[in-house]
């Protein structure tokens, strides 16, 4: 299993990777942490001429709040630092869940969120938190920055609204209002490690009445792309959660997923498990918003 | 598309190597160092043969390519016991337990209980367990893996607290 070889290219600055991907176009690959690249390149699906390395780019790596009170995830951020920031367990604790159930320990130490999601597969664990949380995918090339939404960033399996030339700059996630809940579940052959058979995340926000004043619910492994299940959100807006309304919204969830058969998992089991992932999500998220309510 | 010259630091030795680019980490360990404790085994990242610690983190050596880890701290398996004789207390419990049937995912077992008891001296069975789940171990001998870290853990402990 040997990967054909190629010439390494070592930017220093952000402005110089940029100018090389311009330059060599679709002959060149990125590399972040390499979990995903370098398997594709020794099972020969991708073979670049160049591979352009950003680990000699200072301060790409970074976790932070900026003053707009936004979550800044900058595309050196390893997963490890993901699962362990206290910021993201404190306000976005769904996304620091699906982070600690990606891949293994050494893959999240290697790995980088924004590889995770730049991949663009179906089942990325960590798609559906950041869809469910309004994510912005800063993204740059040479003529400067341009912001992607989430829920505009996936475009098919592997294609993502990243055009040739140009590369993640960071992820920005408004942080949420105070009485709002979120949550992670994924099912898999095992419990971690494995690629996600299904995996679903909730955010709900509360209103001082106790209604449902936001609503995300986002679906992955059950589709071509991770999406938002907009129908089933809109259906618990304005309204105040009981079980019935939860059971209704996790049927639309069901209804509005497109799943394949595969070695994870039968279509059928997919399409059963979104109703039971999407109930368990919302009545976990709404669980956490009341909690803080009081 | 010539070899390039990379400098590694491997258990505090520095080496310059000419490789490939392409070259991978383990590759690298294994054929042009010599250095045969780390394994070659799915080559994809899933079965965790080959970790070694890098900068102190555990990661797999055959999905690092040998010229992205320069200017980093690497230790292998030789690294825990540079005098060849005397044995880390992980591997001394790993022996003592009877932790190795074939031995062949032993190293990478190791390295991955060397970066949890670094991080978190007195893991709890599931701590433990979670922190070896990307290490296979094909002979099935995980209940026996658990205890020798566990047994390792307090022995380290005790001995940190004597000196």
């Amino acid at each position: 299993m040997y990967i054909r070889n190629f010439t390494y290219l070592e930017p220093k600055t952000i402005e110089e990777a940029l100018a090389m991907k311009a330059n060599l176009g679709i002959k060149s690959s990125i590399i972040a942490g390499g979990t995903d690249l370098l398997i594709k390149m020794k099972h020969h699906s991708i073979n670049p001429d160049f591979v352009i390395g950003l680990n000699s780019i200072p301060d790409l790596d970074y976790i932070k709040i900026n003053t707009d009170n936004e979550l800044v995830i900058g595309t050196m951020a390893k997963l490890t630092s993901i699962e362990e920031s206290n910021e993201i367990k404190n306000y976005f604790p769904a996304l620091a869940h699906s982070a600690s159930v990606t891949a293994t320990v050494q893959i999240r130490n290697m790995g980088t969120l924004v590889g995770n999601i730049c991949n663009a597969s179906p089942s990325a664990d960590n798609a559906t938190p950041l869809l469910a949380y309004d994510a912005k995918v800063v993204i740059m090339n040479q003529s400067g920055n341009r912001i992607v939404a989430m829920d505009e960033f996936f475009k098919g399996p592997g294609k993502s609204a990243l055009e040739t030339g140009e590369i993640v700059k960071e992820f920005i996630l408004p942080v949420p209002s105070k009485m709002t809940g979120s949550s992670y579940q994924k099912v898999s052959t095992r419990s971690k490690v494995d690629i996600a058979g299904i995996c679903v995340s909730a955010l709900i926000s509360l209103d001082k009445d106790g209604k449902i004043a936001k609503a995300r619910i986002a679906l992955g492994a059950v589709a071509p792309i991770p999406f938002r299940v907009y129908k089933a959100e809109e259906l618990l807006i304005g309204k105040i959660p009981n079980i019935e309304l939860l059971k209704e919204a996790s049927k639309i969830a069901r209804e509005e997923s497109t799943p394949i058969s595969d070695m994870r998992s039968s279509a059928d089991y997919r399409k059963a498990m979104v109703e039971v992932l999407t109930f368990r999500v919302l009545e976990a998220s709404i669980q956490s918003a009341t909690k803080k309510k009081n | 598309m010539s070899k390039v010259n990379v400098i590694l630091k491997v258990n505090g030795d520095l080496y310059e190597v000419a490789v490939n680019p392409s070259k991978t980490l383990v590759e690298v360990l294994r054929e042009d160092l010599q250095l045969m404790g780390t394994k070659i085994g799915c080559q994809t990242g899933d079965c965790g043969a080959c970790s070694v610690l890098i900068n102190g983190k555990s990661a797999c050596s055959c999905l690092t390519l040998a010229i992205e880890s320069q200017n980093k701290e690497i230790t292998t398996i030789e690294g825990l016991a540079p005098s060849g004789e005397e044995l880390h207390p992980i591997q001394e419990a790993f022996v003592k337990e009877g932790a190795i049937q074939c031995g062949y995912c032993t190293p990478g077992m190791i390295m991955s209980a060397k970066h949890l008891l670094d991080k978190n001296p007195t893991p709890s069975e599931l701590q433990i367990r979670q922190a070896i789940s990307g290490n296979l171990c094909r002979c099935t001998g995980y209940a026996r893996i658990v205890k020798a870290i566990q047994v390792a853990s307090e022995k380290m402990n005790k001995s940190a607290k004597e000196s």
